[in-house]
């Protein structure tokens, strides 16, 4: 088994979707608040699972600009939800390269006197490891 | 009728007021709030995961803390509901993460997803009733028109969540109707409001609260009502800046709790 299997089978085991069921109707990209500022658009996530190339997906910075606000996985008609998909090749990758999308040191300077604590646990845990 | 309560991290800071009136007001509704003696914090997103175990594990405890006081649980913040509401249904439904769990925290009796979660909001409409809480209000919000921010949190997945019609909810017009003032529908108070991109890519939430609140004063809401902290957050920096506020402060300036409006 190459290196890129591997990860498409990991990506498949952590996200719990089968991409096969995928009918590619692009209601999840159609759905989606961030797909403009992606590079690979949420119903694309599927074929590049499909095709397993999952380097190109954990470098994509759509990791970082999904939302986790569900509106794909509320709305895939095919129980495929490619939200989980996105989620599960930003694991991925933090667990690989440790998460440097955000580092401790910059936080500081992103804070303003309202800045919730909620706000800081989300992008913590979304971002880092 | 006593509630295990489950504030959450920003509740005791930055969202006091969400907390302070919904305890406040708890007692003229017929029922009582009670904190979790140790609670931790939920981690703000639910971990999508199959394999995440030790980010589940906050939520376990306080899902069997409140087993064990023989209590649903209650929670205010949208962002807590959603990770303990799922992870709980993990718990009760998912063989390998309730498994896991279990191993790791090895309690005297294993947790099966036996508690009921409940959002404040539910305790409303299904407990207390909107009817009941419309008897209770002291000052009607009257003429005041106000749209409901759902977000994404309460409400998806709806299949585990069950906290309303994803796509057209009612129980915040519903509660605004009690309290005595007119409810706004509009297009986008189910979208996203940015959540924590807002904390490193502010242009690309800002242009979502942007949406939500053009969407909202174009079909004449003069403020807006949300159970989240960090939709609260998010909003306010919007260019419109309609007044936002946490449900729990209208209900108690309606209730005549909240000395100041």
């Amino acid at each position: 088994m190459t290196k890129a299997e591997k990860q498409a089978e990991l990506i498949r085991d952590i996200s719990g979707v089968d991409p096969y069921k995928c009918m590619k109707c692009g209601k999840c990209t159609a759905t989606c608040p961030s797909y403009a500022e992606m590079d690979i658009k949420p119903h694309q996530f599927v074929s590049f699972v499909i095709r397993g190339e999952i380097e190109a997906l954990t470098k994509s910075r759509s990791l970082e600009k999904c939302l986790s606000c569900f509106a794909c996985i509320e709305r895939c008609p095919r129980s495929v939800e490619p939200g989980r998909l996105i989620d599960a090749a930003r694991q991925l990758a933090a667990r690989e390269r440790g998460g440097g999308f955000l580092t401790t040191e910059e936080v500081p300077e992103m804070c303003d006197p309202d800045t919730p604590s909620q706000l800081l646990v989300s992008a913590y845990r979304r971002y880092r490891r | 009728m006593k509630y295990s309560y489950f504030p959450g991290c920003t509740l005791k800071n930055k969202a006091s007021s969400l907390d302070r009136y919904a305890r406040e007001c708890a007692p003229l509704l017929g029922f009582e709030l009670c904190e979790l003696p140790e609670w931790q914090c939920c981690g703000g997103v639910y971990p999508l995961g199959r394999d995440e175990t030790a980010t589940k594990l906050s939520s376990v405890r306080a899902l069997a803390a409140a087993r064990s006081e023989g209590r649903d649980l209650v929670t205010l913040c949208s962002a807590c509901h959603h990770v303990i509401k799922r992870v709980n249904d993990d718990m009760k439904n998912v063989e390998e993460i309730r498994t896991s769990a279990n191993n790791y925290l090895a309690l005297d009796e294993p947790y099966r997803g036996e508690t009921n979660v409940l959002h404040y909001l539910e305790v409303l409409r299904d407990v207390v009733g909107f009817e009941n809480v419309k008897k209770q209000v002291k000052n009607p919000l009257k003429g005041k028109k106000i749209g409901a921010y759902y977000g994404c949190l309460l409400l998806r997945p709806s299949g585990v969540m069950a906290f309303d019609d994803p796509e057209d909810p009612t129980i915040l017009e519903d509660f605004i109707r009690a309290i005595g003032a007119e409810p706004v529908i509009y297009p986008y108070r189910n979208e996203c409001c940015g959540g924590y991109v807002s904390l490193k890519d502010r242009e690309l939430s800002r242009g979502m609260a942007d949406k939500v609140e053009a969407s909202a004063s174009g079909f004449g809401t003069e403020m807006l009502i949300t159970a989240c902290p960090l939709c609260l957050y998010n909003l306010k920096k919007s260019k419109a800046a309609l007044p936002v506020y946490y449900f729990t402060e209208l209900l108690a300036e309606a209730l005549g709790v909240a000395k100041d409006s």
